[in-house]
């Protein structure tokens, strides 16, 4: 069954990733003792590894290699994908919501402090993510510099906080104003562009808002940042660290059902179904008469408005805000959990910021290995499902009289 | 119906049109035919805002659409059939079709519509929740047209929609197109290659060559014409 040449090349594998790993795997230099620590205990235990795990990875690409065939030969595999089956079937689907819906709602109670403020991250990542699925996923339009419009919502608390004392619930919808009007802002200059142009444009923009807040210290108070910003209060109740931290979650799942039920609605109208004809092909658009600039900037200011409000949320939890926190790798965080939960797809983009931004917080325990952990796992996801965790299958639009049409 | 006078594109540097003159009265069909490059695509690019023109008049209706947003040229009344079709290959052929009434807003009408595009092109009616890319490519260019119809347009804009389909398929489509314009009324402005067919189907034809309208006349005279013939005919 295993053919000598598997053999072979799992071996050659297997001495690969011992020479790759060498350095940080076997030598250890001790500078306090001036000494070079040689684990070649470690090697062996890179190389068996590899060795086994090459067998493992042969397989699954021979088994992704016959699914190809088998659609391609017209085969039914069954191609709906497990999750969607699950979404399909109201026996599973009804109960399964339900149990999910207990069960974040006792999350706090039952769990630690820390777990709590780690799934409240998470949700904001949520709606980063929902956000950004509007102009990537939904609109095709690559934006590198989301973060951009985090970091206005986190100082538009902050700063209208300190200057004016406003409080959260009013902070949070002029954030949401403020991320849309920066949205439109960053749109204009950006509407003749597309994909790699468009990437870098924003990219150069998300570099332009941190740059901004970490050197003009009159406005942002520069690199030290703003501290002391008050919690959400509840009706004017002034709340226990404990108890306030347990309070910004449900307003965080509070927040998250509002955006899903938003966008959810928003990929269903007109101007989704425009955003989508706009990513499939701009000419025919026009010729449809589709008004491109009106679409891509509703877009961009429709993705900024959640990013701001998840800014001033992230404010009010952290009660800190520096530029540090707004740096481009947040941007690819964020367009990793789109790209990898499955672009256009609620459900996946929700799956995806859990997995991504709780595993290295579980990962914590292998901590020295946790980004090489992290990182192997976006390589072998793309290669095993590029259309992300759960894919989105767009829903089928039933008329009423199909069948007297189809009769005639 | 449609009047260029005069009209210059430009892309860059390089002229595409050159002093083009055409008028087209309601009703009619007309056709505009000339080798690749040309600049055949480009007038009616022109026409919809895409590619606006640098100096010259376009007007519709007697009134002026130069330089006009192309929303705005569409929701009078002009609608194109772009080249090579492209219609939405993830949207569904029903999708499609609402995508091409997007700035209509009467539902009951935009139904009645579809059924009347359905009852031209029955195979859509079968096809209606398929993706649009896995039509053939006969099938897309009846969807390209319907979607194109949906926006009610009175000047239909058809830019080489015998592009790449079999014989067959070609005459059936401009079959249907006399009887759009037939039923209609719709005003037909026709860019081809294909002038043999184009010029039996239009009552005149425009000869474009270099950006420059070289000829104008009635199809028969065009058929007829020697060096037409010659050049575009193939005999």
């Amino acid at each position: 069954m295993i053919k000598f040449n598997e053999i072979k090349r799992a071996f050659l594998v297997s001495i690969w990733f011992m020479f790759l790993t060498f350095p940080i795997m076997v030598i250890r230099v001790n500078p306090v003792e001036r000494i070079v620590e040689w684990r070649w205990k470690n090697m062996i235990l890179v190389g068996i590894g590899s060795f086994l795990l090459s067998f493992v990875w042969n397989y699954l690409m021979k088994r992704k290699e016959l699914g190809v065939k088998k659609t391609e030969a017209g085969e039914e595999t069954g191609t709906i994908p497990l999750a969607q089956r699950i979404l399909g079937e109201k026996r599973i689907y009804i109960p399964g919501l339900v149990a999910i819906g207990v069960f974040t709602m006792v999350f706090p109670l039952i769990f630690s402090m820390y777990q709590t403020t780690i799934m409240t991250t998470a949700l904001i990542y949520v709606m980063l993510g929902l956000g950004l699925n509007i102009v990537v996923g939904l609109a095709g339009l690559l934006d590198l510099g989301y973060v951009a419009f985090y970091a206005v919502g986190a100082y538009a608390y902050a700063l209208l906080n300190y200057h004016f004392g406003l409080g959260f619930w009013m902070a949070l919808p002029i954030g949401g104003v403020l991320g849309a009007i920066f949205g439109i802002l960053l749109g204009f200059p950006v509407l003749r562009l597309r994909g790699d142009y468009l990437a870098i444009v924003t990219l150069g923009f998300g570099e332009i808002i941190r740059i901004i807040l970490e050197n003009w210290n009159e406005f942002s108070f520069g690199p030290s940042g703003i501290a002391n910003i008050p919690r959400p209060s509840l009706f004017g109740i002034d709340l226990s660290v404990h108890s306030s931290i347990i309070y910004i979650y449900y307003i965080m799942i509070a927040l998250c059902l509002f955006t899903v039920f938003v966008v959810n609605r928003l990929q269903d109208s007109r101007i989704g179904r425009a955003w989508i004809a706009l990513r499939e092909d701009e000419v025919a658009c026009e010729a449809m008469g589709i008004d491109k600039a009106k679409t891509k900037l509703t877009a961009f200011s429709l993705g900024a408005t959640w990013a701001s409000m998840a800014g001033v949320m992230f404010a009010a939890k952290t009660t800190f805000v520096n530029p540090a926190s707004f740096t481009i790798w947040e941007s690819i965080m964020i367009l990793c959990i789109v790209v990898l939960g499955g672009m256009g797809s609620i459900i996946g983009v929700i799956a995806g910021a859990l997995v991504l931004i709780l595993t290295p917080e579980y990962l914590r325990a292998f901590s020295e290995y946790r980004m090489l952990a992290f990182g192997t796992m976006l390589v072998v996801m793309m290669i095993f499902r590029p259309g992300g965790f759960i894919p989105n299958v767009r829903r089928v639009y039933k008329f009423e009289g199909v069948k007297s049409a189809d009769k005639s | 119906m449609l009047k260029l006078k005069n009209v210059q594109t430009f892309y860059g540097n390089i002229q595409a049109l050159k002093d083009v003159t055409i008028e087209i009265s309601e009703g009619e069909i007309i056709t505009l035919i000339g080798a690749n490059g040309a600049g055949k695509t480009t007038t009616l690019m022109a026409v919809c805002g895409i590619v606006p023109p640098r100096s010259g008049e376009i007007s519709f209706m007697g009134e002026p659409i130069t330089g006009m947003e192309p929303d705005k040229i569409v929701s009078l009344g002009i609608c194109q059939v772009p080249e090579g079709r492209r219609i939405f290959p993830y949207l569904s052929v029903a999708e499609n079709l609402d995508m091409g009434a997007f700035l209509r807003n009467d539902r009951a009408e935009i139904k009645k519509d579809m059924e009347y595009v359905f009852d031209l092109f029955p195979i859509l009616a079968e096809r209606r929740h398929q993706a649009g890319g896995t039509l053939s490519g006969g099938e897309q260019q009846m969807l390209a047209i319907s979607r194109a119809l949906m926006a009610r347009p009175r000047l239909l804009l058809l830019d080489e929609p015998s592009l790449g389909l079999a014989p067959l398929i070609v005459k059936q489509i401009f079959e249907i197109l006399i009887k759009i314009n037939a039923e209609n009324n719709t005003t037909i402005f026709l860019v081809e290659q294909n002038a043999n067919l184009a010029l039996k189907v239009a009552a005149r034809g425009y000869v474009m060559e270099n950006g420059r309208i070289t000829l104008t006349d009635l199809s028969e005279n065009l058929l007829a014409n020697e060096e037409v013939k010659k050049a575009y005919l193939g005999f």
